[in-house]
Parts: structure tokens; C-alpha cells; sequence
């Protein structure tokens, strides 16, 4: 980061901060979400019920679109080189031969490249998309081992993927920081997370701890993720005159629109990005350097241009989560009660991005301590950009925070779970603000009784099935509540009586267009098939990120806002004829198709018989969400408590995952079977990050080693047990639909449950992630 | 020199390089079937060939001259689901969507498989009928990732649909 950015960074934090110490002292009816949504105290609508997903029939046939399967007329394929050294320049590269090749079209380089504006760096500001603030292709610089230096475009990708490897380029190595301990060597910087320091100090927590009668203090490694989404990142590029259209997988398509017209210096309205299917993102699927790269290709060529990353390529040009070392020091009294809460450390990043993995999030509000020492920091490293990967800073984060917890329980003879709930604060520990709903309690309760946890026996190592040790672990997990700004809905009631509920939001398998569905019907008071969604296009007013599990939070508050728009606008054409006439906007609700009056729904009139009466083909509203002013009011997190049951093979240190539950405390669960699948989904990406996931980073040079499936391990169909998940189904007075985000929370937790329960069968303590079959031998 | 692709004959492709997926994807526009890393390792662009199953980024279109080759569009006629597609819906058995065409044309091949009597790694008995387990289907589904996390519909899914069949 440079200064300014830096300077930039800081003014923001000092907004922030000063709004987060005015809000909680305003009124709650000031605040969204001080008056309950109506939404929560229906019973007998559609939310609560089991629905299946309304895209499943084009699913399952393979009739839904994705972004490489758009075909454009005169479209040619793109095939990328890349750069084979951490840092320096391109010292030469020779195109000839490709451009030579049967069917080549263009050979783009940083020689030829058409000249573009840097993308700006996600954060920077509410419409800033890009990876990282670096010039794409538009130097000699080498910055990663691995960034795109050649774009060959050929009539087939066949030809494309030949002609790309007769580019011969050399390169002039520079020298470059590339392995961890050089990293650390260089200095650490203070992590910064939204513009404010990852850093929180309460009381002398080093005092606090060294005079505390039972303490731990360890430290935790977790290595580097990719997302590894079964679809790889791919676009489907053409300019129409001055207009750009990108057919993209993407989770923002708003803020890649934007981002993508300032690289080109074209307005906003020059770019329209359209994502109706993304085939999985977990935070990967943003903008990266190859939809520019596709789009300047495009411009060059003249034609519409494929550009489908190999797997390889996602490897080289996508980035994943970050490593992170971390020390959790906890020091407690007899009783078990925190005395002091240390959890610091380091995740590396690069010169030219900001995600420092915020691995203390989680930590800030899970527990009641006197001391707080909290803190991440972050070293430079020449590399690929890392970036969010499901539940950043939490996934990882909850790994070290509660093996800790499981090691002072071991220290203090006390159950794991009584000393979690002997530890549960009243408030919010770091911020002192209230919690808007917070049930983990009863979560571990019902949790436990259902796992059967009290079969457990606390002395490791005693549970014996011939040569496989059995064990039982558990753990918590956490993810804030966030709804981010911007969040538009626009409503086209037609004469039929059927609703377009449309939202510049995205599909990636969580079940967004169903559950809009289903809450947009609720909400106006028609039945499901009379509402259909619109989404996943930049063209869409407003914008929302498919990112910290906000979207249905964001999507539920925008359409409250819409939902009153329309209502307003009803009540005027309803005009003097109508049973309406006279009330007000406060009188009157959606119900059965219509309007009535709230406390007199006999005084009614159809959606149907206003746009009748007024002779109205459609009736189209579009408004803004309000402000997320409840985040600066309350304390707002999803909950888990999670059970393990593993059996680790006494010979060969192999351990199977046999039996897991997760009980959530995630405020009104909207659809029970799309949410069960994004629990167990969280679930089976945690049980992968405890086991097997590593992606493998040659210190020696900065290039990632294992850039396949192959060689990158994910939990495949036998390591995936029967995964339980129930749930409290309480509902939080202060959001939307009293609903909280469901699609991070699965994953946080999951690891340090693995590993407490390895802990439990063997005695071995491992706390270097992945747990391989070696590090439990040794 | 030509390919059965769902019942229709489709004439081989000029480029030997090509491989069956991309025919399927890029020369039929039949994009149902998905490539999901195009070496062999994720099993997302799963098809029949005379009922087998394979991986079709690892074959060579001109390699299937004469072959029937069934894909996901194939397995049923217009809007009609075929019962294991149904069943998918039913338990949820996928989230983005994209490995899903492969799961189910894996499964079906799987099934014939199992009905030939061919053991897998977690059989107890090389020689005797296979009796499809939960562990069994997962055993055997094994080489299609999902990476949503959808393996327990999906497994619940199969085992309603075609291994309850082969009890029957």
C-alpha cells in the first residue's frame, strides 16, 4: 500500500469509527431493523418451507448457461502464456511463431496491448473490483510467478493452446521475497481490514496471562487455499460498437462493470456484465485479470473472444486464501473464566493488494475475557494476489482459537463445551455493544444431546475398534452478519398479477433465486408462481456482492424498500373508487394478491383489479435498500456448535471422518433445504481445509506446485460422512426476515473440531493444518 | 466416419486434437456436459459410451467412430426428467449446478457396473453381487468432485433412484 492509499485508509477507518460511537446512542426506531421486519411474525407463508430449487430442471439437464457457453457469431478462443519468474521484467519475447500457427488471430503482449487505465484494488472504494492496483499487461514488469505475459487468440482453442506454446520469452529476474521466514525477516506491518487496524488492546493481556493459574499458548499454521470451484473462471467478451458485454462467472457484477469501464475509460453504462450461472465461487470468482485481458484481446482482434482459464490457469491467475501463522495465548482461572485472551499473528500478503487475512474477527465477539490482546499483522511476499476465500479470517482463524480453547479444557480437567458456555459473554467483549440474537447456547445444548456427546471420555486415546482409534471433538464457529450498501430492488407488477422482483445479486449454488422468490411472494402476497427473479446482470439497478454471506440480507432489505415504493404508488392509482381510498401508507399491507387495510383486511382490492380500474399495463418501482445502520447498533453474528467423530488409524495415521453434526444459530432459517445444503456445504469445505488442503507454494521461486486437482486434494464422495445439521430457528429482531447469512458459517469451526477430535482419539495435538497421515505418526 | 451422439449421427472432426468434450461443447453446442479441469481428474464431463462410463476430455473424438455416446441431454426427451435427474431436485443433490451433469451420467454407468458385477475398492468379496452400500455409491462416485458440498444429496439421490432398482 502506498502512503496515500494509506492516508485514504485511515480517513475511512475515522468515519467509520466516529458513526460507530454516534449510532448506538440514537433511538432504536432511528435505526433499520429496530422495528421487526412484519416478515418474521408470518406463519403461513412460504418462508420456513422446504422448496426446491426453481432453477433444479434446468440444472439437471445441463440447459443452464454459463459463462463459456455463450457462442457469439465470429467468436475466436483465447490461450494465455505466462510469466515464469517471481519478479523482474520480460527481458524479451518472441511471438513469431505463433502468430505464424495455423489459426492464430492475434498474439497480444504488453507490446501491443491496447493501452488501459490500472484497475482499481477491491476496497478502494464501493466500486472498485480489481485483484490487486497493478497495470495489467501494459509493461515489462514481472510481478508474480505466473501473471499472464501473451494472449494468443485462434480460431479453436485447440490451435490457441498450440500456438501459445511456441512463445519463447525470457525474462530478467530481480530479486524477490518468496519464502516465508524472508517475509518476516523484512518486518511486519499492521494489518488493516476496511479501513481500520486489525488490532484491538483491552487491559495488559501479556500481565494478565503470565499471572493467570492455567494458561496455554501455542501457535497455529494454516497454508494456502484455492477456491477450486468445479467450473473454471472463464468470459465470453465482445464489443458492440462502443458497448462492451461481458458473459461472465462472477459474484459482483456491478462493481466489475464499473471497474471494467475505468480500466477502458468508457462510462459505466458502456459495460454490461451478465452472470446468470456461476458454477461455484466461495469468493474466487471476481474480477481477475482475464476478463480485462479477454476484453483488450477482443479490441485488439476486432472479434468476439472465449477466454476459458485451464485449470492450470486458474491456479496462475486467481488467488486463494492466504497462509497464516497465528499464537492463541489464553489464561483462566481456576474456575475456567478468561482472565486473558492473546490471539495475534501473521498472514502474508503482497505489495500491490489488501486482504489481511482478518483471522481475529471471530475472536473480537466469542468470548467474555478481562484482557484482550488482539492483533494480525502482515509480511510482503512476490506473489499472486490472494484474495477472500469462504469465511476469510474466520475459517482459518476459528482453527487456532478453538484448538486452544480444547487444549486449556485438556489443562483445566473441565468439558470443552461447559467451558465455552462458562464463557459466554452478555455483550459484545471488544465493542461492548449489544447482540441482536445470540442463542449459541441453546445450540450446544441441543447439539450436544443429539450427538451424544456425553459418550464421550475426556482421556485421549481409550476408544479402540481394532486398529482405528475413535475420538469425539467439538468446537464453535462464528461469522458476523453483514448487509453492505448499495442494494437496489426494482418490482414490475403487470395487469395479470404477476410480480419481476429483480436484483443486481448472484446465483452460485446457494439458492438466492429461489429464496428471493420466496420471500418476494411473501412479502407481496402472491403465490410463488406468480413472482419470477431477475438477477445476475449489471444493467440491474443497485449493487450487491455475493460476499460475506450478505446477499439475502441485502436482497431482503432492498425489497422491503421496493415492496414500500409499490405500495405508495397502488395507493395513488387505487385513486377515490377503491375500498382503499383514503388510507395510508402505514394502514395498508400485501396480502392474497392484493392490498387491505392491516387492521380490516376485508377492506381490500387485488393487485389485479387497481392496475384494472387504472388502466395499467405494469406498474414498475425501484428503490434503494436503506443503510445498514443496524450493524453499528448491535453485535450481529451467526453461531454454530459442531461435533466430530473421527476414526484415526493406529498404523497408518489416516483418519476418517465418521460421524458430524452442526447445530446453527443463524436467526430464521428461510429455506430449510437449500440452507441445509449451504451448512453441510461449509461443512465438507472445512472437513477438506482439516485434512487435505494445501495449496503447495515453491518457496524457492513463488510458483504454485500443485495446480490441479490432482495434486490440489478436495473431500471427495468416501471422505464425506451422513453430515446432521439442525438448527434454532430464532429469529433476529433486527435484520430482514430475521434472517441471518447461512454460506460462511458452515466452514468456520470445522477444522478445530477435526482436530480436537483427532486429539481425543490419539493424544496427538496437531497444529499445523492440513492434518496429514504424518503428522499424527510423528 | 461418424459418432451416434444422442441417437444422431454427427460427422468426426477435422482436427484430430480435438477431444469428445470440446466436439460436444464447441462443435454441437451440447454444453451440458461441463469441463471442470480437462485432465482426467474431476469427472464433470461424464457421458455414456455404449453405457460406460468416461471422461470425455481424455478422448479423442475421432477415437469414437461408430460409438454411441449418450450425454445429459440425452437422457430424457424435451422438459422430461429422467427419474435420477428428478431425484437430484428432490434431495438437493447439487448447488451450483455444475458438476451435476456428470454425477448423474456417472451414476447411471456406475449402476451398470454394479448390475455386471464389477467389485470396486471397498468390496469385501471380489467374486460376489454387488450390493450397492451408501459406501459403496461413494466408493464409486468417488471420482466426481463436487465442490459445493452437495455429496449427501447426492448420494441420497442415487440411492432412491437407480442402486434401489438394482435391489429390487
Amino acid at each position: 500500500m502506498s502512503i496515500v492509499d494509506t492516508v485514504k485508509e485511515t480517513a475511512q477507518g475515522l468515519v467509520q469509527g466516529a458513526m460507530s460511537k454516534l449510532v448506538p446512542l440514537a433511538p432504536d426506531s432511528w435505526v433499520p431493523g429496530g422495528v421487526p421486519d412484519p416478515l418474521i411474525r408470518q406463519q403461513h407463508g412460504l418462508i420456513g418451507t422446504s422448496v426446491s430449487r426453481l432453477d433444479g430442471p434446468l440444472k439437471v439437464r445441463g440447459a443452464a448457461t454459463f459463462a463459456a457457453e455463450f457462442p457469439l457469431e465470429g467468436m475466436v478462443y483465447a490461450a494465455l502464456a505466462y510469466a515464469t519468474i517471481p519478479r523482474g521484467r520480460i527481458a524479451a519475447i518472441d511471438t513469431a511463431a505463433a502468430e505464424a500457427a495455423p489459426g492464430v488471430v492475434a498474439v497480444m503482449t504488453h507490446l501491443n496491448a491496447p493501452r488501459m487505465n490500472p484497475p482499481a484494488v477491491f476496497g478502494s472504494s464501493p466500486t472498485a473490483a480489481g485483484p490487486a492496483d497493478l497495470p495489467v499487461m501494459q509493461d515489462d514488469r514481472v510481478h508474480w510467478n505466473g501473471q499472464p505475459i501473451a494472449v494468443v487468440l485462434a480460431e479453436t482453442q485447440e490451435q490457441a493452446d498450440h500456438a501459445k506454446s511456441l512463445i519463447v520469452a525470457s525474462h530478467a529476474a530481480e530479486p524477490s521475497t518468496t519464502s516465508l521466514a524472508a517475509a518476516k525477516a523484512e518486518g511486519p506491518q499492521q494489518g488493516l481490514f476496511m479501513g481500520q487496524p486489525l488490532l484491538n488492546q483491552i487491559g495488559d493481556a501479556d500481565a494478565m496471562l503470565a499471572a493467570a493459574p492455567h494458561k496455554v499458548d501455542h501457535v497455529y499454521r494454516t497454508p494456502r487455499h484455492n477456491h477450486n470451484a468445479i467450473e473454471p473462471h472463464a468470459a465470453t467478451i465482445a464489443w458492440v460498437g462502443d458497448e462492451l458485454v461481458v458473459h461472465d462467472a462472477t459474484q459482483l457484477v456491478t462493481a466489475e462493470a464499473q471497474t471494467i469501464a475505468d480500466v477502458f475509460d468508457l462510462k459505466a453504462a458502456q459495460v454490461r456484465v451478465t452472470s446468470p450461472f456461476v458454477g461455484g465461487g466461495f469468493g474466487g470468482k471476481c474480477l481477475w485479470d482475464h476478463q480485462i485481458l479477454g476484453a483488450a484481446a477482443a479490441k485488439l482482434a476486432g472479434r468476439p473472444v472465449r477466454i476459458a482459464l485451464s485449470r492450470e490457469g486458474v491456479y496462475r491467475v486467481v488467488g486463494g486464501r492466504t497462509l497464516t501463522e497465528q499464537r492463541v495465548a489464553i489464561g483462566a482461572d481456576a474456575d475456567g473464566r478468561f482472565k486473558a485472551l492473546v490471539h495475534t499473528g501473521i498472514a502474508a500478503m503482497t505489495p500491490h493488494n489488501n486482504m489481511p487475512e482478518p483471522f481475529i474477527l471471530g475472536t473480537r465477539g466469542g468470548y467474555a475475557a478481562d484482557s484482550f490482546k488482539l492483533s494480525v499483522e502482515t509480511v510482503t511476499m512476490n506473489m499472486l494476489a490472494n484474495t477472500f476465500m469462504r469465511a476469510p479470517g474466520e475459517a482459518v482463524g476459528t482453527f487456532a482459537l478453538e484448538s486452544a480453547i480444547d487444549e486449556l479444557a485438556v489443562e483445566l480437567d473441565m468439558d470443552p463445551i461447559a467451558l465455552r458456555i462458562r464463557n459466554e459473554p452478555d455483550k459484545d467483549p471488544t465493542t461492548g455493544l449489544p447482540f441482536s440474537s445470540r442463542h449459541i447456547v441453546e445450540a450446544w445444548r441441543s447439539g450436544a444431546e443429539r450427538f451424544g456427546w456425553n459418550d464421550r471420555t475426556a482421556e485421549p486415546g481409550t476408544r479402540r475398534d481394532g486398529e482405528w482409534l475413535i475420538g469425539m471433538g467439538c468446537a464453535t464457529g462464528t461469522y458476523p452478519y453483514y448487509r453492505m450498501p448499495g442494494a437496489a430492488a426494482r418490482i414490475t407488477l403487470r395487469r395479470d398479477g404477476h410480480a419481476l422482483v429483480e436484483i443486481a445479486a448472484h446465483e452460485m449454488g446457494m439458492g438466492t433465486s429461489t429464496t428471493t422468490a420466496m420471500v418476494a411472494a411473501d412479502r407481496l402476497g402472491l403465490p410463488l408462481e406468480r413472482v419470477s427473479v431477475g438477477y445476475g446482470d449489471s444493467i440491474i439497478p443497485g449493487a450487491i456482492l455475493a460476499g460475506g454471506s450478505q446477499q439475502t440480507a441485502a436482497i431482503g432489505a432492498a425489497v422491503i424498500a421496493a415492496h414500500h415504493a409499490l405500495v405508495a404508488e397502488l395507493l395513488k392509482l387505487a385513486g377515490n373508487d377503491s375500498p382503499l381510498a383514503g388510507l395510508s401508507l402505514d394502514e395498508v399491507g400485501s396480502e392474497d394478491g392484493g392490498l387491505a387495510k392491516l387492521d380490516d383486511p376485508l377492506r381490500r382490492e387485488s393487485y389485479v383489479s387497481i392496475l384494472d380500474r387504472a388502466q395499467r399495463e405494469s406498474v414498475v418501482v425501484s428503490e434503494e435498500a436503506s443503510q445498514p445502520l443496524e450493524l453499528m447498533h448491535w453485535s450481529m453474528h451467526s453461531h454454530s456448535a459442531l461435533f466430530c467423530e473421527v476414526r484415526v488409524n493406529a498404523v497408518t495415521g489416516e483418519t476418517r471422518v465418521s460421524r458430524f453434526l452442526g447445530a446453527f444459530d443463524c436467526g430464521r432459517i428461510l429455506n430449510p433445504k437449500t440452507a441445509r445444503s449451504q451448512f453441510r456445504g461449509g461443512i465438507v469445505m472445512g472437513l477438506g481445509m482439516a485434512l487435505m488442503e494445501e495449496t503447495q507454494f515453491d518457496e524457492r521461486n513463488g510458483r504454485i506446485m500443485n495446480p490441479s486437482l490432482a495434486e490440489y486434494q478436495v473431500p471427495v464422495h468416501l471422505d464425506v460422512p451422513e453430515i446432521d445439521v439442525i438448527w434454532t430457528d430464532i429469529a433476529d429482531p433486527h435484520t430482514p426476515m430475521g434472517a441471518h447469512g447461512v454460506g460462511e458459517i458452515g466452514i468456520t469451526g470445522v477444522a478445530a473440531a477435526v482436530a480436537n477430535a483427532i486429539y481425543n482419539a490419539t493424544g496427538k495435538r496437531v497444529r499445523d493444518l492440513p492434518i496429514t497421515l504424518d503428522k499424527v505418526l510423528i | 466416419m461418424s459418432i451416434l451422439i444422442n441417437g444422431s449421427a454427427v460427422a468426426l472432426p477435422d482436427d484430430p486434437r480435438v477431444s469428445l468434450l470440446d466436439l460436444l461443447r464447441e462443435g454441437l453446442h451440447l454444453a451440458g456436459t461441463k469441463k471442470g479441469c480437462n485432465q482426467g481428474a474431476c469427472g464433470a464431463c461424464t457421458v455414456l459410451v455404449d453405457g460406460e462410463r468416461i471422461v470425455s476430455c481424455l478422448a479423442l473424438a475421432v477415437q469414437y467412430d461408430g460409438r454411441q455416446v449418450t450425454t445429459i441431454e440425452g437422457l430424457a426427451e424435451g422438459d422430461a426428467l429422467h427419474p435420477l435427474q428428478q431425484a437430484f431436485i428432490d434431495h438437493d443433490g447439487f448447488q451450483c449446478g455444475y458438476c451435476t451433469p456428470g454425477q448423474i451420467c456417472s451414476a447411471i454407468g456406475m449402476a451398470a457396473e454394479a448390475k455386471r458385477g464389477v467389485p470396486s475398492h471397498v468390496s469385501a468379496d471380489l467374486t460376489a453381487d454387488v450390493t450397492l452400500t451408501r459406501e459403496e455409491l461413494q466408493e464409486r462416485m468417488s471420482g466426481n468432485l463436487c465442490r459445493c458440498g452437495a455429496h449427501n444429496g447426492i448420494i441420497d439421490a442415487i440411492r432412491e433412484t437407480v442402486a434401489a432398482e438394482m435391489a429390487a
